[in-house]
């Protein structure tokens, strides 16, 4: 069973069916009992980092991930979950993430010239390195993204840029914690793909 | 790159899709299940669902139909039609909805915007406008078109843009149910005054016409269309390929 984290931002209602369309038993909780019992964490994420982070310290729910992390679970932050992996965010002010992976969350305005904020639509993924979740899917293929802010500063375990004015990062892999900027319950076939390879992790 | 993004509408009236007509290879094309997994199947980016319901009773109907969308199909869903309060967009994004589309509520209360915004995130908030010439003036139009607000295009989207709208649907009243073409005057006049992602909507009769579109104006993001994907006389899968010939980047 796969525990979608239930901190109380954001509709979880798709990120659960499409577990259920590719087969896996997921559900939506924010019970500490049931995260630790499940065989995978998924920490989904919408809105601004230090709402996002403060809602997931008020339960102690930072310190299961991390524990659970440490036994080597399988986790995968999307999109603001996977923002929250990193070890601080510049969004609304300074504020420190689970530092589960070595990185600062920044605007991405800076990178991207005279393209437009948010980045928002379908742009496609180039890979960087080899990810346990790239089994289905090829180089090149097209995934949903809505940001403002991106993973900079990434020393290891970036798996997929995404060009944008310049290359933003797009997915990471650190031993057992992944996570994608992009919304792979929002991408169509690959995104489902995508999840379907976390669940054979 | 990112990809210019191909978006068909439908009008959903208790439940049921209106003008959905004339398909083969579904079974049921007045359902809007089907027509959005037959419609996701063959290479849309996005939704736009708008609730034409009359009453309130089935509003209920409406968030049952989207609920058996989000549970099928997986790109992102945007909902219009009715949504005046913080609480319409509580009802539409807890059946399933990504984005919320705003028009006559907005304009009744700009204020709907920042505050949809402020809670859900600017990408959440869509500001849909029907346009139409007025003496010469792009002049906003309520209630579906029907009444005009005397509210200037530019001026309107600017507002909406600070307010926090994260993308703007113009739909130009001229153009509409025209089939000659997007009215590209209208958006270019909205593109070189905004800077957050425009969706064209309103005549487009043929896959030349969206190929025109982008060449012609490579700020508009996405275009949108309703009969000439219902009644079939554009297959999305081959609009996207003349599109892509054409070195318009497009997801395949």
């Amino acid at each position: 069973m796969i525990a979608i984290v239930d901190y109380g931002v954001g509709n979880l209602f798709s990120l659960a069916s499409s577990f259920s369309h590719v087969g896996c038993d997921a559900l939506v909780t924010g019970d500490e009992k049931i995260i630790k019992s499940a065989d995978k964490i998924i920490l989904p994420g919408v809105g601004a980092f230090p709402d996002a982070i403060k809602k997931l310290k008020e339960n102690d729910l930072d310190k299961v991930i991390i524990e659970e992390v440490k036994k080597g679970k399988p986790l995968l932050g999307i999109c603001l979950g996977m923002q929250m992996l990193f070890t601080k965010s510049y969004e609304f002010g300074v504020s420190s993430g689970l530092d589960l992976i070595s990185g600062e969350i920044k605007e991405i305005k800076p990178l991207i010239g005279n393209n437009k904020v948010p980045h928002i639509g379908w742009n496609s993924l180039d890979f960087q390195s080899d990810s346990k979740l790239f089994k289905y899917i090829k180089n090149g293929d097209y995934v949903y993204f809505v940001h403002s802010y991106s993973a900079q500063n990434v020393n290891s375990g970036v798996t997929a840029t995404t060009f944008y004015g310049s290359p933003l990062t797009a997915s990471v892999e650190k031993d057992n914690v992944y996570g994608t900027q992009f919304h792979p319950e929002k991408s169509g076939k690959v995104g489902l793909d995508i999840l379907k390879a976390f669940t054979e992790i | 790159m990112l990809a210019k993004r191909i978006i068909p509408c439908l009008d959903v009236r208790d439940g049921r899709v209106v003008k959905g007509m004339n398909f083969e290879g579904i079974r049921d094309v007045n359902d809007p299940v089907e027509l959005a997994d037959f419609y996701s199947s063959s290479g849309a980016d996005e939704l736009v669902f708008y609730d034409i319901t009359a009453s309130n009773e089935n509003r209920k109907l409406f968030t049952d139909v989207l609920k058996g969308v989000a549970k099928k199909v997986f790109i992102p869903l945007t909902v219009g039609g009715g949504v005046n309060t913080l609480a319409d967009f509580e009802r539409v994004l807890t059946a399933g909805a990504d984005k919320v589309s705003v028009n006559s509520g907005a304009i009744k209360n700009p204020n709907l915007i920042y505050e949809g915004a402020k809670r859900y995130g600017s990408q959440c908030v869509m500001l849909s406008m029907d346009v139409k010439r007025v003496d010469g003036k792009f002049t906003v139009f309520s209630n579906g078109g029907r009444i005009n607000t005397g509210l200037d295009m530019v001026e309107f989207a600017k507002k909406g843009e600070e307010l926090g709208a994260g993308e703007i649907c113009l739909n130009s009243i001229d153009t509409d149910g025209v089939k000659k073409g997007f009215d590209i005057e209208m958006l270019e006049t909205l593109s070189s005054a905004v800077n957050i992602p425009i969706i064209a909507s309103g005549g487009a009769g043929c896959a030349q016409d969206f190929v025109t579109l982008f060449k012609k104006l490579p700020k508009v993001d996405a275009g949108l269309g309703a009969s000439i994907f219902h009644f079939k006389e554009v297959a999305i899968s081959d609009l996207k390929k003349l599109l892509k010939e054409n070195g318009i980047e497009v997801r395949l």
